[in-house]
């Protein structure tokens, strides 16, 4: 590939930036024209409004808030405190809750919603089943709704009552009815079956696509050789589909931590009982939005993009992104 | 050995049987959601949502109810919804495709720690920035108005990558061409460039539209005022420590979704193209 771009601005062939009106212009107007015009000005002018969004609407706010971690919020008198809002978060119980709930939920998420994608996009690749199109339509549905209307459905199908879904699978099996959501542990996995039910074609639409990368002849030429269907998985698909993997479970995990509109519409607002749903954002918006604790707000807010930042940067390091891009 | 040997017709039956209890799975929730639109809003805070069939107390009431007078806010909010959606899909798009073309199709100082930039901001979730945000939107005096809603998302970073590959594909050659013929460099964009990028138009419009359309949190933050919510902040409003209106929020919350399923199967190939996108690496 040719890549080499000509400085043009210094060609004979382009000097007439159609912009000539005939009326006299100063001599510093006009090259301030010939400046916008050039290739030395047009990128920054194309980049521009990236770099005021990104200025105005996230480093801005996010130095800000970095800021007010260290300061007792008051209206008009902010106190600078050192790192006394981050030595409370360390002894606070609820946010330990939180904490503790966010990581419970994140584990779940990828113990669940890597393997068993990646097993029913080999099955759809391997094309022993026909019309899997239309299995790859029903999936993706539930990725289209809004969390609003599946956090309402799902609350409902775990009602507390007899004859609530859940209750009624339950009593079907010989069990007897649950407060699937007053308690802790179905409260677990009632937000684990709502973000399965979610998530579970888009993942496994991102295997099919990662395994439309691997050249058929390994899978012809292995069970040529006698690899069945479980070789076949473990020996070729796994191990090719690395980077789908990394990828998967980089968002995995942003979307297990940063975890809470599901929780909020699952118990119908931030305050569950016994904070049995409370995730770490969800402890964010109580301090922030609810309590009106900007500073204390701030300072959990902080450590989840540092933690976030260091998975992320991981992830960059390990697809090789960084020595890539230095030899672009 | 034995194990191993299953035959492809014992694989064939436990391949479909996991897919269709897969599928029950999916389909269970929105088949129930479905039903209790003929049902009566107090059923739903008495019993939950059931599978169950009582002709005798399904009706259409709620239906009747929906396109009469007497659901005006919801009829609202869905335009609301509407309007926003295609304002953030036609901006998000045109300030993508822009950026992206700068980032693809020009050499410049910090491009690389500037493209690097994208990539981490595509990677913070939005939960994480929501309260600096929402305090950025009070000091800048613009809480309770559609900018505030649209302008967070006005550059988006997994869109502008997607146009970066994109672009990257087209030939340097037409860009020199365009140079020959005179035009400047933003002409050569919108005149040659943009008509080219039509293709990968569709799968970012409905990804950033989807988005739009089922965005919670933000408007949530955004809008203060009942006549400017958005869909989901509206049906989210019905439920509330006071008074449950499960009548017009469970038939409201059906079709919330309808339309987006109907162009979910008309164009489905663009609809996976834009989601699956960011795994797409080159």
């Amino acid at each position: 590939m040719e890549e080499r771009w000509v400085d043009w601005k210094q060609s004979t062939l382009f000097q007439n930036p159609v912009h000539e009106s005939g009326v006299e212009c100063f001599e510093t107007e006009e090259s301030m024209k010939k400046f916008f015009y050039s290739t030395k000005a047009a990128p920054f002018v194309f980049i521009c409004p990236f770099v005021l969004t990104v200025v105005v609407f996230w480093l801005l706010p996010i130095g800000k808030s970095v800021m007010m971690s260290f300061q007792n919020v008051l209206q008009g008198q902010d106190e600078w405190i050192g790192l006394r809002n981050y030595r409370q978060l360390l002894n606070d119980r609820v946010f330990r809750i939180a904490v503790g709930n966010t990581f419970k939920f994140t584990v779940g998420m990828l113990l669940l919603l890597i393997p068993l994608p990646m097993v029913l996009a080999c099955i759809i690749n391997s094309r022993i089943l026909k019309y899997t199109k239309i299995f790859k339509t029903i999936y993706f549905i539930p990725a289209l709704t809004s969390v609003v209307v599946a956090g309402t459905v799902f609350r409902l199908i775990f009602g507390e009552g007899d004859r609530a879904l859940m209750n009624q699978v339950l009593q079907f099996f010989g069990g007897e009815s649950v407060k699937w959501l007053r308690l802790r542990t179905t409260g677990y996995v009632a937000l684990l079956i709502l973000a399965c039910w979610r998530w579970i074609g888009v993942n496994m639409m991102y295997y099919i696509a990662g395994l439309q990368n691997i050249p058929a002849e390994l899978y012809e030429s292995a069970s040529i050789d006698g690899a069945n269907g479980f070789r076949q998985l473990v020996g070729i698909s796994i191990p090719l589909l690395k980077p789908t993997t990394t990828y998967v479970l980089t968002i995995s995990i942003n979307a297990g931590l940063s975890m809470f509109i599901e929780s909020y519409m699952l118990w119908k607002g931030n305050n569950s009982p016994g904070n049995t749903g409370l995730t770490i954002v969800g402890y964010l918006y109580r301090q922030g939005i609810e309590k009106n604790a900007m500073g204390y707000a701030s300072a959990v807010g902080i450590l989840l993009l540092l933690v976030v930042l260091a998975i992320n940067m991981t992830q960059l390091y390990l697809t090789g992104f960084f020595r890539k891009e230095e030899n672009v | 050995m034995k194990k191993y040997g299953t035959s492809l017709a014992v694989r064939r039956m436990a391949s479909w049987l996991l897919f269709m209890m897969i599928a029950l799975f999916i389909m269970v929730p929105l088949y129930a959601l479905f039903l209790a639109t003929f049902k009566d809003g107090r059923d739903m805070i008495q019993y939950g949502l059931n599978l169950s069939l009582e002709w005798d107390r399904m009706h259409l009431k709620n239906y009747g109810m929906l396109f009469s007078g007497s659901a005006q806010r919801y009829w609202i909010w869905y335009r609301n919804s509407m309007l926003l959606t295609v304002a953030q899909v036609a901006i998000t798009l045109l300030i993508s495709a822009c950026v992206a073309y700068g980032f693809a199709a020009y050499e410049f100082p910090f491009k690389n720690l500037a493209f690097v930039f994208v990539l981490i901001i595509m990677s913070i979730p939005f939960e994480i920035l929501m309260l600096p945000l929402y305090q950025q939107i009070n000091d800048m005096k613009m809480s309770d108005t559609y900018t505030a809603v649209l302008v967070p998302f006005l550059a988006h970073a997994s869109t502008i990558f997607f146009f970066r590959q994109y672009i990257s594909g087209i030939p340097a050659q037409i860009r020199e061409a365009g140079r020959i013929d005179g035009a400047t460099e933003y002409g050569i964009f919108f005149k040659l460039i943009f008509p080219i990028m039509k293709p990968s138009f569709a799968a970012m419009a409905i990804m950033n539209g989807m988005n739009s359309w089922n965005n919670f949190l933000w408007p949530l933050l955004a809008l203060r005022s009942d006549t400017k919510y958005t869909l989901p902040i509206g049906l989210n409003t019905l439920i509330t420590p006071y008074g449950n209106n499960y009548d017009l929020l469970i038939v409201g919350s059906f079709f919330a979704i309808i339309p987006i399923v109907i162009l979910f199967l008309a164009f489905q190939k663009y609809f996976i193209e834009g989601m699956t996108a960011g795994a797409v690496k080159g």
